[in-house]
Parts: C-alpha cells; structure tokens; sequence
C-alpha cells in the first residue's frame, strides 16, 4: 500500500521530491486498517454509511476549503446520481459498477452545466445561486415520472460486481465501498496536491493576483466545481446501491446544509476533517434517530457553535497542534 | 365571453391574481434580504424561518391572548423584529470581521434552530388562521372574482414596499444608511453611531419578514415548514434582480411572481422551476443581475 502511494505521489511534478508526507501516508495506513477492522466490531451498513458520506463531504470540501466555492446545493450532484444510478440498477438491469458509473456521469454532467453558470456570481451570491439550482433537481425529482414522487426508487437490486461477485451479503458490498472510498480520497487528494491544487489555493487567497498572473481563473473553478460535484455524484451513486433507495431526502436542501456542517466540523480545508465531520454527524444521527425534530434542533445548535467558537473545526485544531497540515 | 389564447378569462386573471399574491412575498422578502444585506454584508438564512415565526406568533396571539389579526399586524413585527436584534447583537455582530460566509452558515443554523422547535411543539399538519371578518367575502369584478382579502394582501405589501423606498431613498435617516452601505468608516467618522444603525436595520428587515408573515397567516396554512421553501425562491428572485437597488428588488419580486402565475396557465408543470429557469437565462445574459451594478 505505501509503495503503491508513493508511485502515486511520484507524479506530481515538482513536487516528486517529497512525495507524501510521512504522517500522511500513516494516517492512509491507519484509514485502511481502521476500514478493515471496522466491519467485524461495527454494524457494516452503518459503517458504509459513514463512508459514503465522508466522501461525500470530501468532495464538498475540495470546492469549499480548496476552491473557496460554497456551494449550497450539492446535493443536487449527490441525490441525482443516487437516483440515477438506481434507475440504472433497477430498471435498465446494470451490474453495479456500472449503475455507479451512470450515476457518476450524470452528476458530471449536471456540474458542469450548473458550474459553469454560477461561477458567473461569486461569493454570497454563488451559494444562492447553487441553491436555487438544487432546488430545480429537487422539484424535478418531485415530478419526474422515473423517480417515484415521495416513494423515492425502492429496492434496488445490489446485483453482481463485474457479473460474478455477488454483492447480497452485507460484508462483501462493504470492502467494494471501502475501496470506493480510499480510491475517491486518494484522488481528492492527489488533486489538492497538485499543480493544479496549488492555482485552486492562489485562486482562493486572491483572485485578481491569480487573474494578473495569467491564469484563466474561471476554468479552474468550473474544473474544481466539476471534480467536486463528480465525486459527490459517485458518493450519492454508492449510497444508493447500499441503501437500494434513492429518495428526496437525498436532493432536498437539508442534505446540502448536512454536507457544509460536516465539513465545518471536521475542519474546512483540511484533507481528513470532513471524514471525523461525517462520521460524527452520521453517528449523532443514529443514536438521535428517535427524537425526531430535535435532530434539526441540535444540528442548528452545532452550526451557531461551530460559526461562532469552532471554526478550525476538529481536525483543524488538530493540525494547530501538531502544527502540521493534515 | 372572450377567451384568450384558448384559456378561459377566470382561469388566466385567477392565476395572475395567484401570482400577483406570491410577487407580493417575493418582494417583501427580498427587500428585507436587500436592505440587510446593503448593510450587514451577509444573506440572511433566516429570513425564512422568520417569515413563518411572524406567522406563528400571529397565530399565538388570537389562540392564547385572544388578540385579533388587526393588532397583531402592529405587534408581530415588533416581536420579532426584537428578537431579530436580540439575534444581530449576541450572534451576528460577532461574525463582521470574518468572510461572509460564516455570516450565512450561521443564520441557516439558526433557521434550522428556530424550525426544528416550532415543528417538535406544533407538527407539521399546518394550523388554521381565520381570514379577519371585515375582509371576508370577495368582489365581482365582471372578469373574475377578487377575494377581499387578496385584493388587501397587494395592496398591503405594495404600501410597505414603497413605504420602505421612500424611506431608504427620500428621508435623511435614509440617507445615512446608503452612505453607511457605501462606507461605514466614514459614516461613523461624522459622528453617527453605525453598529446601532447596523442593528436596527436587521431589526426592520426581520421585522419586514415577519410582516409577511402575519399577511400570509390566513392564506397559507401556518406551518413550520412555509418558509423554507420560499426563501430558496426568494434567492433566486435576488439574484435575478441584484441587491443593489430597492426598487429594483420590489419590481423583480412582483414582476416574477406575475411570470409564475402565467407559467401556471399555459404550462403548469414547469411553474415550480421557472423562476429558476429565469435565474438560468439572467445569469448567462447579464450576470450582475437585471438591476444589480457590476459585480
């Protein structure tokens, strides 16, 4: 595994020379591990919840912490694939990998349609705007005859991987999400250390500099926009073949605010924050599940603390102390 | 009896009417977000819930004091206009010196807050607000029946609207706000006390939404969810039209409601999405919005 990362890394460029960092590649390491021991002590369905969502957040976060772009209505890119990739699996009979992929491409597509339209705006105006867009596909979902109204697509078949391995089982789905996942990180990652990263944070810092230097800055951003909402898509994408459901819950706008908390917990701008972000959230959501409306209660309460005390977010305050970006 | 382009004169001036109602929320709404915004420099994600929270304490007033809808048209926007500054001064004025954007996680926090609590003690079936006897009944006007309460519902927000224009653009206490959004620094170097100034304009522009909100009460079931919905549609009706003028955000507000109307006769199921459409179209023809300056 740290051989297969540092070939990796050996691409980059410039920075070839220092490849990952060492505490990097442990924490790689420590994920990998983690996500092997996971499902023998936790529930697996819980455990690939988790999963899904952190690379969902992850996603989210290479728009927000890397590019600056909050975006308010990823779940647009997120609930679309999932519906995508259910209709694939359910009514077309794809095999798994490629209703994920369907889901995938739609989610592309509809990232780059709406990106390149609201990177016209910029700041407040941008989460409006991204917003408004992903109430269109909310409303869409609504009406749309192959969505299924409020009922959502249920039972959507898990099928066979590659048309031999059998993804009934609990445990086998899990080790392809937990593959998914580390495959969707690593490249998040990748990205964020690249030369193109490195343009994304001038771009971030001070854009007309960035403008001034040369760089066509809206093609970075619709670019950042696009990765973004592609591997929310391929999050959105797994989580319906785990859950078999794709429903409104997965586009309404609770969704999107859900993804900007976890990230904000986690730690924006941080490479494994918006993981911790998800799972806390994930796990509040379980044990609250019986409460009812105090779960919205309690999510807003976290969002004022959060704003107002916390907004290095976990593993920020991590990274202050360690003094090593993480 | 005439028909236009095939649709029936009641169906068409019904549904206009529909849509002139919905304008008239539009453009409360988006005023409020636009004179917060000139001032405090964040979206108010709040709006919305506040907009329903002016609903509900309408409806608390009539079902535990017996107050009727009259006074509560009065009291309502006081109350919550108060808690808004309450809000402004422990929470919001903490977040001026940071980037915007905090500005507007923290208010979607406080919506979901303000939501949750409403939805935990009232569920979400909606309570029913009776329409004030002396509204009841409607007009015939020839062409189609006018609800009074509609017709009063226009009229209402358009007063307040303008009333809010000439304030902002005609008076002296208006003048000091524009040239505060121009630059607090000097402003506050003439000797006028700007963080209060900030405070009351939050104050109103919440007090604006909760204004609606009372108007809304008979008309819409009052239900902890109304606003949310609607202030998504309401971004989108600012950013059509630009935060940078108030007539601006009144003439858009209306102006879409009355296109949504339409889009309900000649092509009803498209309605929910064509002011989003509209945004699309905006966007890529005049990015800055139809009366925004350059962004």
């Amino acid at each position: 595994m740290t051989a297969a990362i540092e070939t990796q890394s050996g691409i980059a460029g410039q920075q070839a020379r220092a490849g990952m960092p060492a505490h990097h590649a442990a924490i790689f390491i420590g994920l990998l591990a983690a996500g092997l021991v996971a499902p023998f002590l936790l529930y697996p369905v819980f455990v690939m919840k988790v999963l899904c969502f952190a690379l969902f957040a992850c996603a989210f976060n290479l728009l927000l912490g890397y590019g600056g772009l909050l975006s308010f209505g990823h779940a647009a890119y997120f609930g679309g694939a999932a519906y995508v990739s259910a209709h694939a699996a359910k009514v077309w009979g794809f095999p798994p990998e490629l209703a994920i992929l369907s889901g995938v491409v739609a989610s592309a597509i509809l990232g780059t349609v709406f990106g390149a339209l609201a990177i016209r705006r910029q700041g407040i105006y941008f989460a409006m705007v991204t917003l408004a867009f992903a109430q269109m596909v909310f409303f869409f979902s609504l009406q749309a005859p192959f969505t299924g109204g409020e009922d959502g697509i249920q039972a959507v078949p898990r099928g066979n991987l590659f048309g031999v391995l059998s993804l009934r089982s609990d445990f086998s789905l899990y080790f392809v999400v937990l593959a998914i996942f580390l495959g969707g990180l690593l490249l998040i990652y990748r990205i964020i250390h690249s030369p193109f990263g490195q343009v994304l944070k001038a771009i971030r810092e001070n854009e007309p500099r960035a403008i001034s230097l040369g760089y066509r800055t809206n093609r970075y951003k619709l670019a950042v926009f696009v990765l973004s909402a592609t591997l929310a898509g391929l999050a959105g994408a797994t989580k319906a073949i785990v859950f078999q459901l794709a429903s409104l819950t997965d586009v309404h706008w609770s969704m999107s605010g859900e993804v900007v908390l976890m990230t904000l917990i986690g730690g924006m701008g941080t490479v494994f924050g918006p993981i911790v972000g998800a799972a806390v959230i994930v796990t509040m959501q379980n044990y609250l599940a019986t409460m009812g409306a105090w779960v919205t209660v309690i999510q807003g309460c976290i969002f004022v603390i959060c704003v107002l005390l916390f907004r290095e977010g976990v593993v920020g305050v991590l990274a202050r102390w360690l003094k090593k970006p993480l | 009896m005439f028909e236009l382009l095939g649709i029936p004169p009641q169906a068409l001036f019904g549904q206009l009417l529909l849509g002139l109602i919905n304008g008239s929320f539009y453009a409360i709404l988006s005023l409020g977000l636009a004179v917060i915004f000139g001032l405090l420099n964040i979206i108010n994600f709040t709006h919305g819930a506040q907009y329903m929270l002016g609903a509900f304490v309408a409806w608390m007033l009539l079902t535990y004091l017996g107050i009727g809808y009259w006074w509560a048209l009065l009291i309502v926007p006081v109350v919550v206009g108060i808690t808004g500054i309450i809000i402004e001064r422990l929470l919001i004025s903490r977040l001026y010196h940071l980037d915007h954007l905090y500005g507007l996680l923290l208010t979607f926090g406080l919506a979901l807050i303000i939501q949750g609590v409403l939805r935990n003690q009232y569920g979400i079936s909606g309570l029913p607000y009776a329409i004030p006897p002396q509204l009841a009944g409607g007009q015939n006007l020839g062409f189609m029946f006018l609800p009074n309460y509609r017709g009063w519902v226009v009229v209402a927000s358009l007063v307040v609207c303008l009333g809010t224009w000439f304030v902002i653009e005609k008076t002296r206490l208006g003048a000091y706000l524009r040239a505060a959004t121009e630059n607090p620094t000097l402003v506050g170097a003439f000797g006028i006390n700007v963080p209060r100034m900030i405070t009351l304009t939050y104050g109103f522009g919440v007090a604006l939404a909760a204004f609606a909100g009372v108007l809304a009460a008979p008309i819409y079931s009052v239900n902890p969810n109304m606003g949310a919905d609607l202030i998504i549609v309401v971004f989108a009706v600012v950013v059509i039209g630009g935060m940078g003028s108030i007539l601006g955000a009144i003439v858009t507000g209306f102006g879409l409601g009355l296109i949504e109307g339409l889009t309900k006769v000649f092509y009803p199921e498209a309605s929910s999405v064509a002011i989003f459409v509209i945004m699309a179209v905006v966007l890529l023809v005049k990015p800055a919005g139809l009366f925004g300056r350059t962004a």
